[in-house]
């Protein structure tokens, strides 16, 4: 056993103990942070395979940004409701019958194929200044789309954002009309 | 088994993780971080592969999916306050009168 197989177990472990641990904690912060520490395991995983940097997107895009965000949600929506009190739906023993089933399925097909070994690859393909070379020489057309998925994004977010704020002053209008 | 076998393993074992969690909690916000769960495991088998044909193509993919990952999170985290703000909670099953 080589030594970056060892690592490569460790965080391995470290990323299904964190998606374990999402299952049983019961408030969403502590699962939030539970999936960052998924992440992060994660991010360790590509930087092992020389992966650099899809390992710093990884951090910078879903750490840096996406979980960010989720927490501000959290921070906002501090509900203490049925879904606080009891954490799992009905379909408990359905959902678990069905884990035991789809991992037993998926790691039986992993066993029973051959053991998939890697060509040798020049060691810098992966490195940031190669992959943004050939990002902007040969792929600039996905990063120009890529750009304007966040633009529409952002559209759409605000347009979430107007048509609430629009149902507040409707409701305001008519609690006033109401009132007269 | 090789290093690669493990991971792929990994990455389904994350997948199917996310799926159940999806299926069984009762939060809309942990429900969307599952969602996200089920997305890292998937980009994770993507990077093994990417790992195996050393193909630049595939990272170039990774980014695209984590663009498209940013941009679900930044519409869904709105709906969500705006169901909350309506509904006044988390609980999925509480909005299962909403017909489109």
């Amino acid at each position: 056993m080589t030594i970056e197989t060892v690592f490569l177990s460790i965080f391995s472990l470290g990323a299904l103990a964190g998606a374990v641990a999402m299952f049983f904690l019961r408030h969403p912060m502590r699962v939030a942070l539970a999936l960052i520490g998924t992440m992060i395991s994660l991010a360790a995983i590509y930087a092992q395979l020389g992966l650099h940097v899809i390992a710093v997107f990884q951090v910078l895009i879903y750490v840096g940004a996406v979980m960010v965000f989720m927490i501000y949600a959290i921070m906002l929506l501090d509900v203490r409701d049925r879904s606080f009190t009891e954490r799992f739906s009905p379909m408990l023993v359905a959902g678990l019958a069905g884990l035991l089933l789809l991992v037993g399925v998926l790691i039986d097909g992993l066993l029973r194929g051959e053991p998939l070994v890697a060509p040798v690859v020049r060691e810098d393909v992966f490195s940031v200044g190669t992959f943004a070379i050939a990002f902007m020489d040969e792929f600039w057309v996905y990063f120009a789309l890529a750009a304007v998925l966040l633009l529409v994004a952002e559209i759409a977010a605000s347009a979430v954002i107007d048509i609430r704020r629009r149902g507040e002053d409707l409701a305001a209008a008519r609690r006033e009309k109401r009132d007269e | 088994m090789s290093d690669a076998n493990l991971l792929l393993a990994v990455s389904a074992m994350l997948f199917t993780l996310g799926l159940v969690g999806v299926v069984v909690r009762r939060n809309l916000l942990v429900m969307l971080m599952f969602l996200e769960l089920m997305l890292n495991g998937v980009l994770l088998s993507l990077a093994v592969f990417t790992f195996l044909l050393g193909a630049e193509a595939g990272a170039v993919l990774m980014f695209l999916v984590f663009v498209v990952a940013a941009a679900e999170i930044a519409i869904a985290v709105p709906i969500v306050l705006l169901l909350v703000r309506a509904g006044r909670t988390l609980d999925p099953g509480s909005y299962a009168g909403l017909k489109g």
